[in-house]
């Protein structure tokens, strides 16, 4: 399907059939899907006004979703401003459960287990259900900053700068959130044997 | 000198998301030379940075 015509800018038809992937993206990231789809609605809308301006330099899924990104961090600030005025969501207990993985001098309390060649995985449908559990259950702050830092690839500064945090509580963030993902992925998944 | 797993673990994590000293890539490398808990895991960060993006990119 040609994404430009003949005058340039971007063809609606095919600013359409990115629906479904900006919408995968926007639900990993902002996690209620209401919101995943007036982001989406909102960007959709965005592009076929400003079809004009894309320049066909960049793929039309690279426009869009830069567009997007941009839908979802004006959210993600709005969400982080109405939680910074909530309190907290159970950072303490979060910590904890971090603490528990190692022993008191350091060393994990389970070693992480080799998991062979962890690429089969990605092959696997049932692997993917059991990722999609895991991502699930990471508390909503720490899945927050793990989904800016991966799933929109921001940089440390762009993410403290959009929620008001520090470098060191992202960075403490995204540690919590490899560590139980991949505590998770273990349990759910490579710790297993797979029929 | 050598960092313990948790150190580590914070580390090899930053190194994700940052450039890390001359230093603390040293203590890394000896930490991991004598680690085999933290060498898999040094891999399976890797890897979820991986299965994210591709979550992310084909469903």
């Amino acid at each position: 399907m040609p994404t430009r015509d003949s005058h340039g800018g971007a063809d609606p038809a095919a600013i359409e059939g990115e629906r479904g992937y900006l919408l995968r993206y926007a639900r990993l990231q902002l996690r209620n899907p209401a919101q995943a789809e007036d982001a989406v609605q909102e960007t959709l809308l965005a592009a076929i006004e400003g079809a004009a301006r894309f320049s066909g330099k960049s793929a039309l899924r690279t426009w869009l979703t830069g567009i997007l990104k941009h839908k979802i961090i004006d959210q993600l600030r709005r969400a982080a401003r109405e939680q910074a005025l909530a309190g907290d969501d159970d950072d303490g207990a979060e910590a904890d459960a971090v603490d528990a993985l190692f022993a008191r001098d350091g060393h994990w309390r389970e070693f992480p287990a080799a998991w062979g060649n962890p690429d089969a995985a990605l092959e696997n449908s049932r692997f993917w259900s059991a990722f999609e559990q895991c991502t699930r259950r990471l508390p909503a702050r720490t899945a927050r900053v793990f989904m800016m830092r991966e799933v929109m690839e921001m940089s440390t500064d762009e993410i403290c700068k959009a929620l008001d945090i520090t470098a060191t509580n992202c960075w403490v963030m995204l540690h919590r959130a490899r560590l139980t993902l991949r505590e998770c992925l273990e349990l759910q998944w490579f710790g297993k044997t797979q029929p | 000198m050598i960092p313990t797993c948790k150190e580590v673990s914070e580390l090899l994590s930053q190194g994700q998301d940052r450039p890390l000293s001359p230093v603390e890539k040293i203590r890394l490398q000896l930490h991991l030379l004598l680690c085999r808990g933290c060498r898999s895991f040094s891999r399976q960060l890797g890897f979820l940075r991986a299965a994210v993006r591709r979550y992310r990119d084909e469903g």
